[in-house]
């Protein structure tokens, strides 16, 4: 019984390696900003996840079940999409004269690059 | 009446029961102890932080984020191994990175952000603004021939689950 969770965890930090790998490629081989912005925020998701998943199981294995990844799993579902959504801002906020963004209907302008009120 | 009452010591239930969850899962254990500390720091932290918050996000369907947090997972799941592939075996040259407007009909605050953060999560996909009256939310996508149906794709997966769950 040992042995098969043994070789699930293996299986799973394989798996999450993989992942994070695969994530960090594709930080240096996409093309653009916006792009690059998604390797990141699935090496996170997936990669992550798996090798807390087997951290969890190897703690259950051992006789010290420990809950704390769920957490860990948590807080980091709950920022990634914030980080990356302030990355992409500070992009919109550089490329402010550009034409290929496309306007959102019934509405001049994207929050990021509307005309700052001064009242 | 004791419905108000109950929502002047808990100005935000959920987030008293999340408070608790989250006490017990950092102290890794479950004991009396834990859950009555879990409780007070529970009291304590929403009426503290009630003045910054004012308003009681409306949740007419809680139960329903259940079965719409196995089918985000699912869809993590099957994502990351398609965005993976596209990243190793895809030449830059025929990447078809496109923005996507995504026109919304959720007006609710925490529903929007739910749903940016959804689209974030899956990958292939990263929200990166919304419009200045909230109305519409800029996606950003990494590999799609038809923003439109990206677009659809989106409202009919996701937002339609979450305006049941929120907006009901």
């Amino acid at each position: 019984m040992t042995l098969i969770l043994d070789i699930l965890i293996v299986v799973l930090i394989g798996i999450g390696a993989t992942f994070l790998l695969i994530g960090s490629y594709g930080l240096i081989k996409l093309p653009d900003p916006m792009s690059r912005l998604h390797a990141p925020t699935k090496s996170s998701t997936l990669g992550v996840g798996s090798l807390l998943i087997a951290s969890m199981l190897n703690a259950w294995v051992h006789h010290d079940p420990s809950v704390h990844e769920v957490l860990v799993m948590a807080f980091l579902f709950v920022s990634a999409p914030i980080s990356g959504n302030f990355i992409s801002k500070t992009h919109l906020h550089m490329r402010r004269n550009d034409t290929d963004l496309p306007c959102p209907p019934e509405e001049k302008s994207w929050a990021s690059t509307a005309p700052v009120k001064n009242d | 009446m004791p419905m108000r009452l109950f929502y002047r010591v808990f100005p935000h239930p959920f987030l008293t029961l999340l408070l608790i969850v989250v006490w017990c899962l950092l102290v890794n254990s479950i004991s009396y102890g834990t859950v009555v500390m879990g409780l007070i720091l529970g009291f304590l932290i929403p009426i503290i932080t009630a003045p910054y918050w004012p308003n009681r996000p409306p949740l007419p369907k809680p139960w329903l984020l259940v079965s719409y947090f196995f089918v985000v997972v699912w869809d993590i799941l099957v994502a990351n191994v398609e965005v993976a592939l596209v990243v190793l075996f895809k030449p830059n040259s025929r990447m078809r990175s496109n923005w996507v407007v995504i026109p919304l009909e959720l007006r609710t605050p925490e529903a929007i952000s739910m749903l940016a953060g959804t689209i974030t999560l899956t990958p292939g996909t990263v929200s990166a603004d919304l419009s200045a009256d909230g109305t519409a939310l800029l996606v950003h996508a990494l590999d799609a021939d038809d923003p439109e149906e990206v677009a659809r794709d989106i409202k009919a997966r996701y937002e339609s689950r979450l305006k049941r769950i929120f907006e009901a």
